[in-house]
């Protein structure tokens, strides 16, 4: 492995990251976008937008969430140090709104008033329902019809926040389909509306703008595994759909070569079966406004994903994983629904926590590397959200009788 | 002389402005698809514009991405697009042919390998909708090595200081997208186009057609007034798509083509 200086500078100044990133789309929208770009470039280096950032963070948020050892999925697990980064205790139940924050201040500060999204689990559509009541903003939530069935608390739960929940048929009908539309809309309403993007995906400067937004989970995971254990963790996994939870954990400390870094993505039923693994069974495209590795058949039509976790259910990834997956500084692997599964009840039964379906592919992944593992090895999985959306999927998945006949 | 630049020469030989038409290559199917492109020029369309079908047509109205489907669940692809273009070039020679689409099927192709097999299958000219000027440079060298015109879409956000950029690396026309939106949807007001065009003029000596919206005869003529040439695609797709499986499918949409023809050509008169 090449290793390089840095792997904390990108994008370039056009928005790459090696080759991937980028911004493909429409002309329509390039204006805005290179507005998007230069007003973001703009609040990032203003000081009162960063403190304002940081309160609500801090006092809307429930920043900093806790680094918490799980001693039972240790001892369950027998080998590494295990500790639960507590996304899931955010407001909201997610890492998404720390990213939700960061952009509605941004679209405040260019003036727009219509915020438009799109969500597949509904976790982000959710956030950005809550930070546009929070700013009396008109929002617009694009999502995938078949999403709508598998998430309805969180659908209900953006509506009951004031927002305006567009069903998605076309294609598949999941998250890959609602950000066509949120993209048709956005081109069709460029002039007031801003394009609140939920992960590190899309063009320039989305990747870096939500990452940037998302690193607090990393900073404070840093600070917080100094302060309990006196060193920088050994290594860091996280599942990965668009990959913004990742991203956020991880980018604090890609510099720092002790550290492994661990991304999950979802296998669905298997990787020679359908699955959501952009990295492990794709290859590079362009596809929502960046080059990424992409689900693709051999012409180049995007093929349909599948994962349990809707949240991961996208045939793309960030493109600055992309990179790091070439650059081979992180370790793309992944895990099946059934092993999502079967952690999410381990998770639950043993901590007391029930996790998201998505971060459960992330602990699915620590329980087969942390067996081998020393017992001194310190290991941060990213809780990146609570599962009370998953309940009625789980149930599903398992049968009347593991919940006593209760579904 | 490209095809293009002749057909444009031509054209204000005879002062009026070009009728180009859009149909998604295999929709329905390959044999209708391709007879449908074969029957364009003696319908009266001057420019033909095939579309590549692609799963994510992410600025594309209801009636192109339903027509993208279409193609593609009867097994369209890149492949069979520049198929069509060959045995349409068999019997015409001259009809400018323009391949519109999105660019991860072209990336996947390989840009270089693209550029060379759509010119040996008599592509004129290229349009992919989500490749700004910022990213155009790892495609267009290679188009104009092969002889292929790379057609920029400007739009109503393409404001002054962005529209050298935006013509840059234009050839063969301009393309005037006149609504900000998706295609077959709004249409824009006659005035609207009418300032465009001027002002895209000061910018380019290249020919400027137009396009989006233009669903009939009279509003074509509208357009053919000012613009040198005028763009339908939604309209013909719908017809098609309201004649599939029908005696129609492939007459209908000609007849369409017809009359669009005669409202651009009666409309300096």
């Amino acid at each position: 492995m090449q290793s390089l200086n840095t792997y904390r500078a990108g994008p370039d100044e056009r928005g790459h990251f090696g080759i991937f990133g980028g911004r493909y789309v429409a002309e329509t929208l390039m204006p805005l976008i290179l507005e998007v770009e230069k007003a973001y470039a703009a609040a990032k280096a203003d000081p009162a937008f960063q403190a304002e950032f940081r309160r609500l963070l801090s006092q809307y948020v429930g920043r900093p969430n806790p680094l918490y050892f799980a001693p039972r999925l240790t001892q369950a697990f027998g080998g590494a140090k295990v500790f639960l980064k507590r996304e899931d205790l955010n407001h909201t139940g997610a890492h998404k709104i720390n990213n939700c924050i960061g952009q509605i201040l941004l679209a405040r500060r260019m003036g727009k008033q219509r915020i438009i999204a799109e969500t597949g689990a509904g976790q982000h559509g959710v956030a950005t329902a809550t930070v546009c009541a929070l700013f009396g903003m008109q929002c617009v939530i694009y999502m995938g019809s078949t999403d709508i069935e598998r998430q309805m608390p969180n659908v209900y739960r953006m509506k009951l926040l004031g927002a305006e929940v567009r069903p998605v048929t076309s294609g598949a009908a999941t998250l890959k389909d609602a950000m066509n539309d949120a993209l048709r809309d956005w081109v069709s309403n460029v002039a007031d509306t801003y394009y609140l993007i939920g992960t590190v995906a899309g063009p320039h400067p989305y990747p870096a703008m939500v990452r940037d937004f998302q690193s607090v989970i990393g900073e404070e995971a840093r600070e917080q595994m100094q302060a309990q254990e006196g060193r920088l963790p050994d290594s860091l996994v996280a599942c990965i759909g668009g990959g913004s939870n990742a991203m956020g954990l991880f980018h604090p400390f890609l510099d720092d070569s002790s550290v492994r870094i661990i991304g999950v993505e979802a296998a669905g039923h298997g990787l020679d079966k359908l699955h959501a693994a952009s990295l492990t069974g794709g290859k590079p495209g362009v596809l929502h406004g960046n080059r990424t590795y992409l689900l693709q058949d051999a012409d180049g039509q995007i093929a349909e994903a599948h994962s349990i976790s809707a949240g991961l259910d996208y045939p793309g990834i960030g493109p600055e994983h992309s990179w790091l997956h070439e650059s081979g500084r992180v370790e793309y692997v992944s895990v099946t629904d059934d092993e999502a599964v079967a952690a999410f009840q381990q998770c639950t039964r043993l901590e007391g926590i029930i996790p998201a379906l998505e971060s459960s592919h992330a602990i699915a992944y620590a329980s087969k590397i942390a067996p081998a593992l020393p017992k001194d090895h310190l290991m941060v999985v990213n809780l990146s959200g609570r599962g009370d959306k998953d309940v009625s999927t789980i149930a599903k998945a398992l049968g009347d009788e593991h919940l006593g006949g209760l579904v | 002389m490209s095809r293009i630049a002749k057909r444009f020469a031509k054209l204000k030989a005879e002062n009026r402005a070009a009728l180009v038409t859009f149909i998604t290559a295999g929709d329905p199917d390959h044999a209708t698809s391709q007879a449908l492109l074969d029957g364009m020029p003696a319908a009266g369309a001057d420019i033909i514009e095939l579309g590549m079908p692609f799963t994510d047509p992410m600025a594309d109205g209801p009636a192109i991405q339903l027509a993208a489907g279409r193609a593609l669940a009867a097994g369209g692809s890149l492949r069979q697009t520049l198929e069509m273009v060959e045995a349409f070039r068999k019997t015409d020679a001259e009809t400018p042919i323009i391949l519109m689409g999105y660019y991860n099927p072209v990336y996947a192709w390989g840009a270089e390998k693209f550029a060379a097999d759509a010119a040996k299958a008599g592509v004129d000219g290229l349009i992919i909708v989500d490749l700004p000027p910022e990213e155009a440079d790892e495609l267009v060298p290679f188009l104009r090595q092969a002889g292929i015109d790379f057609i920029v879409l400007t739009t109503p956000t393409s404001d002054d200081a962005r529209l050298p950029v935006v013509l840059a690396n234009a050839s063969g026309f301009v393309y005037y997208v006149s609504i900000a939106g998706i295609t077959g949807t709004a249409s824009a007001a006659q005035s609207a186009i009418d300032e465009a065009v001027a002002r895209i003029r000061r910018h380019t000596g290249l020919p400027v057609c137009v396009g989006f919206g233009i669903k009939d005869p009279a509003q074509a003529a509208e357009v053919a007034r000012v613009a040198d040439g005028a763009v339908v695609g939604s309209a013909i797709v719908s017809v098609l798509a309201d004649n599939i499986g029908k005696p129609g499918a492939v007459s209908a949409p000609l007849a369409l083509v017809k009359d669009l023809a005669a409202g651009v050509r009666g409309a300096r008169n």
